[in-house]
């Protein structure tokens, strides 16, 4: 006798929370809001292609053919950084599952020990110590974690993002610690391929104006003259970006820490990401290693409709393992207590017990219930700490912007 | 007492293998070992011996394990010779060479993968424990499964639970 069970496959992307938006079956991910990014890429593909049409022809024979290649060259690696920016997962941190989330919360309360009714709760805040530095670790009531170091949460993706840069509205993504250096190389080839147009737009113009005269050159090649308003306007801002970009790098801070003067000030800690040499702290962070991925989108995973099976899609822990023995077709002979033995993971029972040594011997012990039992179930579920809000916490009562 | 002989029959548990251990077995509790941020951001995950599994594992077996992985990790996130290498490399493909090869993050995860699945199989499934693979819960936490046989411990509640605590 076996079980049928009626489940369907999906990727995991399709049930990812956040306000991302995902294409290709789980290939692209971008923020929801594309709009600029669209126009970014109409100015940069516009203007390349009026700058082939009207100065390369010119310039090519006039000057020299390799003014175009070149110009084709550049082209092609800022569009390819500014795709591989924009369709890039920046370093999403996925949300705690339910079991993580209530470990975390059963830590937070046993270390904030007895609170006088009344009273707000102490912050959510976890230190730890970095390179000699006290770095104080935010909780957050999103994604259920405590964020780690350098990690923010950007409100218009609604995802926690490591290593978080900034949300850039030009490339319709966040920028992380996964696609930081592609932003960077981003800024900076289009530096050079703004430049590099301006500058031969107007060697075109005066060279066609000795010949011509100024006014014959522009109502020859009026494409120039949008060029180089395009260009001139431009430059200012993103040749102004990459060099703060290029700033930030050498002393390996985020604009985010920047903002916020994280490291900056006297009595501030010091930053202890920075390895206090420029040359290092640039190869650290363009030349530093790949990070994979840990959203896993094209990953599959079951949704199952019978309840009793509940292989939830919040848990999809145990459909994605390749070693996971729930998919394998293997009958065994007890499978009806098999079936019984299989339900979902439930919040670990209530446990006073905190891993940390000094609150042991203060905490005391309750009475253990038995997940078999449900009324103990119901007990346990009873005393399991709600999931504060931040409403109820102090910190968050202070106005903070993520 | 009574107690005390159900709790080492568990100790000396007949989980032969996972597959065995998932479907004759209920889950019990799960242990989360954080990261370790003490040097930075690099991945590392704290040593601390967890209390839950006191009476499950023998520290050093565990020690071992958490070591390995933060060996793994570091040797996957050295910046060196061969990290600068790929990366200059990669950047004068505009990164499209990554379409092709396999990053050396990717290589490290794939060895990582496997060793979780030999401790897995050789240590922890006999023990009733389960690792998964701190890659599926975002690199923040090693989630350590600790798995119950129901069929032979019955009605007795808390006996065979995971604290330490009732062991005294």
């Amino acid at each position: 006798m076996s079980a049928v069970m009626i489940t369907r496959k999906v990727r995991k992307w399709e049930k990812l929370p956040g306000k991302n938006t995902f294409c290709c079956d789980g290939r692209v991910m971008m923020a929801r809001q594309k709009g600029v990014f669209y126009l970014t890429l109409f100015l940069i593909v516009g203007t390349c292609a009026l700058f082939f049409a009207f100065e390369c022809p010119y310039l090519a024979v006039h000057l020299s053919p390799t003014i175009p290649v070149f110009a084709a060259l550049l082209f092609l690696f800022v569009l390819a950084m500014l795709l591989r920016t924009s369709f890039s997962d920046p370093g999403v941190l996925p949300r705690a599952l339910p079991e993580e989330a209530s470990f975390i919360e059963m830590e937070i309360e046993a270390a904030n020990g007895n609170v006088p009714a009344g009273q707000r709760p102490p912050p959510r805040i976890r230190n730890v110590e970095i390179n000699n530095q006290i770095v104080k670790l935010k909780y957050c009531y999103t994604c259920k974690i405590f964020r780690p170091p350098r990690a923010s949460h950007c409100s218009i993706c609604d995802n926690c993002v490591d290593r978080f840069d900034h949300h850039c509205p030009w490339v319709g993504n966040c920028v992380g610690k996964r696609n930081y250096r592609y932003f960077y190389l981003f800024t900076l080839s289009l530096s050079l391929l703004t430049i590099y147009i301006f500058t031969f737009n107007i060697v075109h113009v005066v060279m066609r104006s000795v010949d011509n005269g100024f006014l014959n050159t522009l109502k020859e090649t009026p494409g120039t003259v949008l060029e180089v308003l395009v260009c001139f306007f431009t430059l200012w801002s993103v040749v102004g970006l990459t060099g703060f970009h290029t700033y930030l790098i050498s002393l390996n801070q985020t604009t985010n820490e920047d903002i916020k003067g994280s490291w900056s000030g006297k009595n501030r800690v010091q930053n202890p990401y920075s390895h206090k040499n420029m040359i290092k702290n640039c190869c650290e962070v363009l030349c530093g290693p790949t990070y994979p991925s840990v959203l896993d989108r094209r990953g599959l995973m079951q949704l199952s409709p019978v309840s009793e099976f509940s292989a939830n899609d919040t848990d999809a822990s145990p459909c994605s393992s390749s070693t996971d023995s729930s998919n394998s077709s293997k009958t065994l002979p007890s499978t009806k207590r098999a079936i019984l033995c299989l339900h979902k993971p439930r919040p670990p029972p209530i446990r006073n017990n905190p891993t940390s040594d000094d609150l042991k011997a203060s905490i005391t012990d309750t009475a253990h219930t038995s997940p078999a039992h449900s009324q103990a179930e119901e007990s346990s579920a009873a005393k399991t700490p709600p999931l504060a809000t931040p409403e109820t916490d102090a910190e968050a009562s202070v106005a903070k912007s993520h | 007492s009574p107690q005390q002989i159900i709790c080492l029959h568990l100790t000396l548990s007949p989980f032969h293998n996972l597959q065995e251990l998932r479907h004759s077995a209920s889950l019990a509790n799960k242990v989360f070992i954080q990261r370790d941020y003490s040097e930075g951001t690099t991945c590392k995950f704290q040593t601390k011996f967890p209390i839950e599994l006191e009476s499950r594992i023998e520290r050093t077996l565990f020690e071992d394990t958490v070591k390995t992985l933060n060996n793994f990790y570091a040797e996957a996130e050295k910046i060196g010779g061969q990290s600068y290498l790929e990366g200059c490399l990669a950047c004068t493909t505009a990164y499209l060479i990554f379409l092709c090869i396999e990053t050396r993050y990717e290589k490290v995860l794939k060895k990582i993968a496997n060793y979780i699945q030999e401790q897995n199989e050789k240590i922890y499934a006999p023990r009733g424990l389960v690792i998964t693979d701190p890659i599926e819960r975002g690199m923040r936490v090693i989630e350590i499964s600790i798995y119950e046989d129901r069929g032979s411990c019955g009605s007795s509640s808390g006996s065979s639970s995971v604290s330490g605590s009732t062991a005294r």
